[in-house]
C-alpha cells in the first residue's frame, strides 16, 4: 500500500474538521492518519491527511468539493519534510533500562519519565524512523502508545499543487 | 435601524427574491413567523415538513429558481431529511431555514433539539448553525448563492430562538460573497474543448449522453444545435428528460434499466460517448465494466468529483454545460470551416432499426382490465402534451418517462437517483404554485400516494389545483415485479389490499375532486373531466392491472448488452 500525503488548507470554521471526517465516512475512504493545526495565515487551519493511493485522485476531488476548503497539495516525499510525534511506554524495570536507553539514543528518542516498571520515551522523526523505533522496543513489551498523526511541509518552492482537472 | 435576526431573516429572504415559502412552524422558529405575517413572501402551510420540502423542490425544477423551506427545530428538521437528501442527489437548489434550541441549551439534550447541523451535513451542498447574530444577511446571501450556483443544490441554515430574537443593525446584504474554497469553474479548457471536437469529428457511432446538468445549466438550446450540427443521436436520462425533445429524428429517449432498447444499444454498440452534465448512475450503466465497452468517452460536468467517479474519460472537460456546448459549437464550427459534419447516415439508420423492431409494448383488452400504459398514453394524447408532468417512483414512473413525448425541460419532475416515494404530490403542489398557468398532471402510484397524500389539503386550502392520476395496481408494483422475478413470485408484504383508501371519498374529504375509471372505456373521460375543473385539485384514480410489468429491463448490475423485451427474455 502506497501512502499520499496532502496538505489541505481549509478556512477555521467551526465543524470543518467533522465535515471532512464525516466525508471520508460517507464516500469509504480510509483515512491513514489526519493532524489539524492553525496555518500561517489567521483564519485558516492546515490538515495533514494520509491517504491509501488507489483513492487519491477522488479523495482530492471531493475534498475540494467541501465548500470550506481552500486549497490542496499533494506532498512528494522526496520533496517535503515528514514528521510524527510519538510517546510510547514501555515494560522495563531496572535491568532492562539501560538497553532500551542504548536503543533510544540510536533513533534520537528521549526517556521522558522514567518509573520502577516502565520508561517513557519521546520520539520526533520521520512517521518511518518512528515506526522502526517502535517495532525494536515492541517485544520489551509496549504499555502504551500515542501518535500526533503525520505532518508535513513542502520543502522550499518544491509544491506540486494537484488541482482537478479543468 | 435596529431590527431582530427574525426580521433580518425575511428581510434577506424578500431581498433574494423569494416569493414563497414553504413550510410548518413550531416553538423554535416561530420568531421567524412574526415578520412572515407581514411579508410579500407568501407561505404555504405544508401537512408535513417533508412535504414542504418536496414542495421546494418542485417549486424549484419548475421554475429554475431557489425553492425555500422553513421548519422548527427537533422533529421538524429531522422531517426535512429525505428532501434534503433528495435535492442533493437531484442537484436541486433549495435553501432551508430551520430554528434550533437557544445557543445556551445546545447540547443539552434541550425539548426539540435534534443536531440538525450534524444530521443535515451529508445531505447538503453546505449548511450553517448561525451563532453570530450579525452574519444573517450575508449567511442568507451565501446561502442562495451556493444553493443556485455551481452544481446546485440543497443548503440548510439552522437558527438558535435566542439568535432570532437579538437585535442586530439592518444592513443590506453586500452581495459579495466570501468562499474563498467555492469557485466553480464554468468554462471548459480550451484543449480539451479541441480534443473533444476531434473526438467528435472522428467518431463514427457517436451518442451524446445527455444528463440533468443540462436541465439545471439550462442548455437545451445548445445540446439541440451541437446534435444538429454534428449528427449525434441523443439519449436522455430520467434527470433530463425533456432536455431533448423527444420527438427529434436524433432522439433515443432514455437509456439504463427500464430505457428504451435503441438508447441503450447505441451506448453500447457507439465508439464515442459524449456525456453532459451526466453522472454514469448505476441505473444507467448497469454493470460499469460492461457498459460501452467500445467508447472513448468525453465527460463534462461542473463538478470535476464526477469525472472519473465511475469512468475514466478520454477528455475531461470541467465546465457548466451551457458554456461547453457553446464552446464545442464554435470549434466545431472553426475546425469544420463550412465543410460538412460527417452524416453518421449508417449508424442512424441502424439505431433507426432498433427503433422499429424493439418498442416498449403492451394490448389494452377493450373488456379490461385498464392497463397503466393506457392511461399515461391517454393523459398524453387528451392534454396532447401540454402538461409538467410529475411523477412518484415505481412502475408508474417509468411508463410516465417512457411514455411520454417530452419536448422541453423542466415539464418532467421526479426523484431521481434518492428515488423517494411520495415525491409527486407535493412536487407537483411547488410546482403549480410556481407555474400557475402550467397544468400540472401527476402520474403516481398508489403506494406513493399514501406516503404523502396529507398534502392533498395543502393543495385545497391554499388554492393549488394541481391534478392528480393515480395508476392504482393496488400494490407496490414495482418491488412486486422484482418478486415476480427473483423471488419466485412470493410477494411478500407488496399487496396494498383492497383498494383502500377508498380515493374517491378521499379526495372529496380534503377538499378535492375525487374521479375513477374501472374500466377502459371510462379513462378517457375521467381525464377528460379532470381537465374541465381549474378551481380545485383534481384526483383520478384508474383501477389498473397489477400484473403489468415494466419492460425493457436490464437487472440490477447486469450488463446492458442483455436487454429484456419482455417477460420471455428474462427466463
Ligand atoms: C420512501 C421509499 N420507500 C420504499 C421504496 C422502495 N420502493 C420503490 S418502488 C416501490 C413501490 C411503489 O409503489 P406505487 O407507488 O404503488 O408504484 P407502482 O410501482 O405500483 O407503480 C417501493 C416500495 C422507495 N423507493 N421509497
Ligand atoms: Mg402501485
Amino acid at each position: 500500500m502506497t501512502l499520499h500525503v496532502l496538505s489541505v488548507l481549509v478556512e477555521d470554521k467551526p465543524g470543518v474538521l467533522a465535515r471532512v471526517s464525516s466525508m471520508f465516512a460517507r464516500r469509504g475512504f480510509n483515512i491513514h492518519s489526519l493532524a489539524v493545526g492553525p496555518s500561517a495565515e489567521p483564519g485558516n487551519s492546515t490538515m495533514t491527511v494520509v491517504v491509501d493511493a488507489a483513492e487519491i485522485e477522488q479523495v482530492v476531488k471531493q475534498l475540494r468539493k467541501l465548500i470550506n476548503t481552500i486549497k490542496i497539495t499533494e506532498l512528494d516525499p522526496a520533496e517535503s519534510v515528514e514528521r510524527e510525534v510519538m510517546l510510547v511506554r514501555v515494560a522495563a524495570d531496572a535491568s532492562l533500562r539501560g538497553e532500551l536507553l542504548d536503543a533510544a539514543s540510536v533513533f534520537k528518542a528521549k526517556a521522558v519519565d522514567v518509573g520502577a516498571t516502565s520508561v517513557t520515551f519521546e520520539m520526533v522523526g520521520t512517521p518511518s524512523k518512528v515506526n522502526d523505533f517502535l517495532e525494536l522496543i515492541r517485544p520489551y513489551g509496549l504499555i502504551d502508545v500515542v501518535k500526533s498523526g503525520w505532518i508535513a511541509l513542502a520543502r522550499d518552492s518544491k509544491t506540486r499543487n494537484l488541482r482537478a482537472i479543468s | 435601524m435596529k431590527i431582530t435576526v427574525a426580521e433580518a431573516l425575511i428581510k434577506a429572504l424578500e431581498f433574494e427574491g423569494v416569493e414563497v415559502m414553504f413550510g410548518h412552524p413550531g416553538g423554535a422558529i416561530l420568531p421567524a413567523y412574526d415578520p412572515l405575517y407581514d411579508s410579500p413572501i407568501r407561505h404555504i402551510l405544508a401537512r408535513h415538513e417533508q412535504g414542504a420540502g418536496h414542495m421546494a423542490e418542485g417549486y424549484a425544477q419548475a421554475t429554475g429558481k431557489v425553492g425555500v423551506v422553513i421548519a422548527t427545530s427537533g422533529p421538524g428538521a429531522t422531517n426535512l431529511v429525505t428532501p434534503l437528501a433528495n435535492a442533493y442527489m437531484d442537484s436541486v437548489p433549495i435553501v432551508a431555514i430551520t430554528g434550533q434550541v437557544p445557543t445556551h441549551a445546545i447540547g443539552n439534550d434541550a425539548f426539540q433539539e435534534a443536531h440538525t447541523w450534524g444530521i443535515s451535513m451529508p445531505a447538503t451542498k453546505h449548511n450553517y448553525l448561525v451563532t453570530d447574530p450579525a452574519d444573517i444577511p450575508d449567511v442568507i446571501h451565501e446561502a442562495f448563492h451556493l444553493a443556485g450556483s455551481g452544481r446546485p443544490g440543497p443548503v440548510l441554515v439552522d437558527l438558535p430562538k435566542n439568535i432570532l430574537n437579538t437585535e442586530i443593525e439592518w444592513h443590506q446584504p453586500t452581495g459579495k460573497v466570501d468562499l474563498p474554497g467555492y469557485k466553480p469553474n464554468t468554462k471548459g479548457h480550451p484543449l480539451q474543448i479541441r480534443a473533444a471536437v476531434d473526438l467528435i469529428l472522428a467518431a463514427e457511432r457517436p451518442v451524446l449522453y445527455a444528463g440533468g446538468g443540462i436541465v439545471a445549466a439550462g442548455a437545451h438550446a445548445e445540446l439541440l444545435a451541437l446534435a444538429e450540427k454534428a449528427n449525434l443521436p441523443v439519449t436522455t436520462t430520467l434527470m433530463a428528460r425533456g432536455a431533448f425533445p423527444d420527438h427529434h429524428p436524433l432522439s433515443l429517449g432514455m437509456p439504463g434499466m427500464h430505457g428504451l432498447y435503441a438508447a441503450i444499444t447505441a451506448i453500447q454498440k457507439s465508439d464515442l460517448l459524449i456525456a453532459i452534465g451526466a453522472r454514469f448512475d448505476d441505473r444507467v450503466t448497469g454493470d460499469p465494466a460492461a457498459f460501452a465497452p467500445h467508447a472513448k468517452v468525453i465527460h463534462a460536468d461542473i463538478d470535476p468529483s464526477e469525472i472519473g467517479k465511475v469512468r475514466t474519460p478520454d477528455v475531461p472537460i470541467v465546465g457548466d454545460a451551457r458554456t461547453v456546448l457553446g464552446q464545442l459549437i464554435g470549434k466545431l464550427d472553426r475546425t469544420l470551416d463550412g465543410a460538412p459534419a460527417p452524416d453518421h447516415a449508417g449508424w442512424l439508420e441502424t439505431i433507426r432499426e432498433w427503433q422499429r423492431d424493439k418498442v416498449v409494448h403492451y394490448q389494452q383488452d377493450p373488456a379490461g382490465p385498464i392497463k397503466p400504459q393506457f392511461v399515461v398514453e391517454e393523459l398524453y394524447r387528451i392534454t396532447g402534451g401540454q402538461a409538467i408532468v410529475v411523477a412518484g417512483v415505481g412502475q408508474h414512473q417509468m411508463w410516465a418517462s417512457q411514455l411520454w413525448k417530452y419536448t422541453k425541460p423542466r415539464t418532467w419532475i421526479n426523484s431521481g437517483g434518492l428515488g423517494t416515494m411520495g415525491y409527486a404530490i407535493p412536487a407537483a403542489i411547488g410546482a403549480k404554485v410556481g407555474m400557475p398557468d402550467e397544468l400540472v398532471y401527476a402520474i403516481d402510484g398508489d403506494g406513493c400516494f399514501q406516503m404523502t397524500m396529507q398534502e392533498l389539503t395543502t393543495a385545497s386550502t391554499e388554492g393549488v389545483p394541481v391534478k392528480i392520476a393515480v395508476l392504482n395496481n393496488n400494490n407496490l408494483g414495482m418491488v412486486r415485479q422484482w418478486q415476480r422475478l427473483f423471488y419466485n413470485e412470493r410477494f411478500s408484504a407488496t399487496e396494498l389490499t383492497n383498494h383502500t383508501p377508498d380515493y374517491v371519498k378521499l379526495a372529496e374529504a380534503m377538499g378535492c375532486v375525487g374521479l375513477r375509471a374501472e374500466h377502459p372505456s371510462e379513462v378517457g373521460p375521467v381525464i377528460e373531466k379532470s381537465l374541465t375543473i381549474n378551481d380545485q385539485p383534481v384526483i383520478s384514480e384508474f383501477r389498473v392491472d397489477p400484473d403489468e410489468m415494466v419492460f425493457p429491463m436490464v437487472p440490477a448490475g447486469g450488463s446492458n448488452d442483455d436487454v429484456a423485451m419482455s417477460l420471455e427474455d428474462l427466463k
